[in-house]
């Protein structure tokens, strides 16, 4: 865990300002203990990545909770896929071939 | 690390714009968060990102350009990256406890499943290519002699299948790194042939032995004949003995099927079948209608006592 100023001090360039506004829009989500804001290490790392898609990658401040939107909604589908895949693989492998099989049938351009 | 300039393929003349720029690309195809199933974009990003923290600073490109600081320059701080956290699985405490199915097991099958679709695109993905399997007719005496076939695979390759001595039906043929090719630099997947070997006019098979029915005629059975059989090795001389009869059976030793594990062969197994003449033979006819058999025969009589 670390508090907000912790937080700035360890990521060189990050303006408190911009980190604020992205707690606003709930871009990263914060810990509140009575009046001080606790990071995760989750949440640290969140914002490093939000620091690098604004402030390496500049991406418009604008765009950039559509971007953190597709990338939650990236790591969403592949938690289920992996969870999926997780189920299938403790099959059997004819069993996993026949899902395989039925798969690639299914996305076979059609004739 | 290696020549920063290399990293991120710019000149050594480059504007802090190009490198900027050529750091930008770079990130977008290789940053860890935005390639959650590339193992290796965390090595990558990082020599990119050091290369680039050395790049931008003036006072740093210039020491390292006039020689005074080699390429490894200060040590980047360890950190997690986010998805090291988002993509933890909810699976994670079922895999920790039967200990089977690693992520990249499960990357594998997804390669497997999609065919590396997603990540594919991108040269970083490194997946094994996909297994195929095939099924190939071959003849019943190469499956037990053993063959060579070549198989011309659907986009063009052609395959050689060495078929082993005592095939059998179905058996399945693994060709190492023969399958799909492997994704970035991933290995390629296996080719699996199952044989379906076909059915033989007159042999049949049974485990290592064969089986084979063979006709000889009324005086071939009668008196005794040294006779030419068909093995699966090709003709030999067989002595039929005398008063043989329909159903009797020889067995040739060791000219039956080469068993895979032990090198023993098999039997050959005889089964001899007495065929009349096939024309008039009125010699025959006339010798029968006087002929008084010495003991009467009734081969009938166990059938309707």
């Amino acid at each position: 865990m670390k508090n907000l100023e912790e937080l700035v001090a360890g990521t060189p360039g990050l303006e408190r300002s911009d980190l604020d506004v992205w707690i606003k829009e709930e871009l990263v989500t914060v810990t509140r203990e009575q009046e001080t804001l606790l990071f995760t290490d989750e949440q640290c790392a969140r914002v490093r990545l939000i620091y690098t898609l604004r402030y390496e990658l500049e991406i418009d401040a604008a765009a950039l909770s559509v971007v953190m939107s597709l990338i939650d909604q990236l790591y969403d589908t592949r938690k289920r896929l992996l969870s999926l895949s997780a189920a299938v693989v403790t099959q059997d492998r004819g069993i996993q071939s026949a899902i395989i099989a039925a798969m690639e049938s299914r996305s076979a351009p059609p004739k | 690390m290696n020549d920063p300039y290399e990293i991120l393929d710019v000149g050594r003349s480059a504007t802090d714009q190009e490198i900027k720029d050529a750091f930008k690309k770079l990130a977008r195809q290789n940053h860890p968060d935005l390639h959650p199933g590339d193992k290796e974009a965390e090595a990558r990003f990082k020599d990119i990102s050091a290369a680039h923290d050395l790049l931008k600073d003036k006072e740093k490109r210039r020491r390292f350009d006039a020689g005074e600081i080699d390429a490894t320059g200060a040590e980047q701080p360890q950190h997690k990256y986010y998805r090291d956290y988002a993509d933890a699985p909810a699976y994670s405490s079922h895999a920790a406890q039967d200990g089977f199915t690693s992520s990249e097991e499960l990357e594998e099958f997804l390669a497997r499943a999609f065919g590396g679709a997603g990540e594919r695109g991108r040269t970083t993905f490194r997946a094994r290519g996909q297994d195929v399997s095939y099924s190939l007719p071959v003849g019943f005496l190469d499956a037990v002699n053993g063959a060579t076939r070549t198989i011309t695979m659907p986009e063009g390759k052609t395959l050689q299948v060495t078929i082993p001595e005592g095939a059998e039906d179905r058996q399945m043929l693994r060709l190492k790194g023969q399958g799909a090719p492997g994704f970035g630099d991933g290995p390629p997947g296996d080719a699996y042939v199952e044989l379906h070997v076909e059915p033989h006019a007159f042999f049949r098979r049974k485990d290592d032995n064969i089986h084979v029915e063979v006709p000889v005629t009324l005086k071939e059975a009668m008196l005794g004949a040294k006779i030419k059989v068909p093995t699966i090795g090709g003709p030999v001389e067989l002595t039929v003995p005398k008063g043989s009869n329909t159903g009797t059976t020889l067995r040739l030793r060791e000219r039956g099927v080469r068993n895979r594990k032990s090198g023993q062969r098999g039997h050959q197994f005889i089964a001899l079948k007495v065929r009349l003449p096939e024309e008039e033979e009125p010699e025959l006819a006339a010798f029968l209608e006087n002929w008084q058999p010495k003991v009467q025969q009734d081969p009938r009589k166990e059938m309707l006592s």
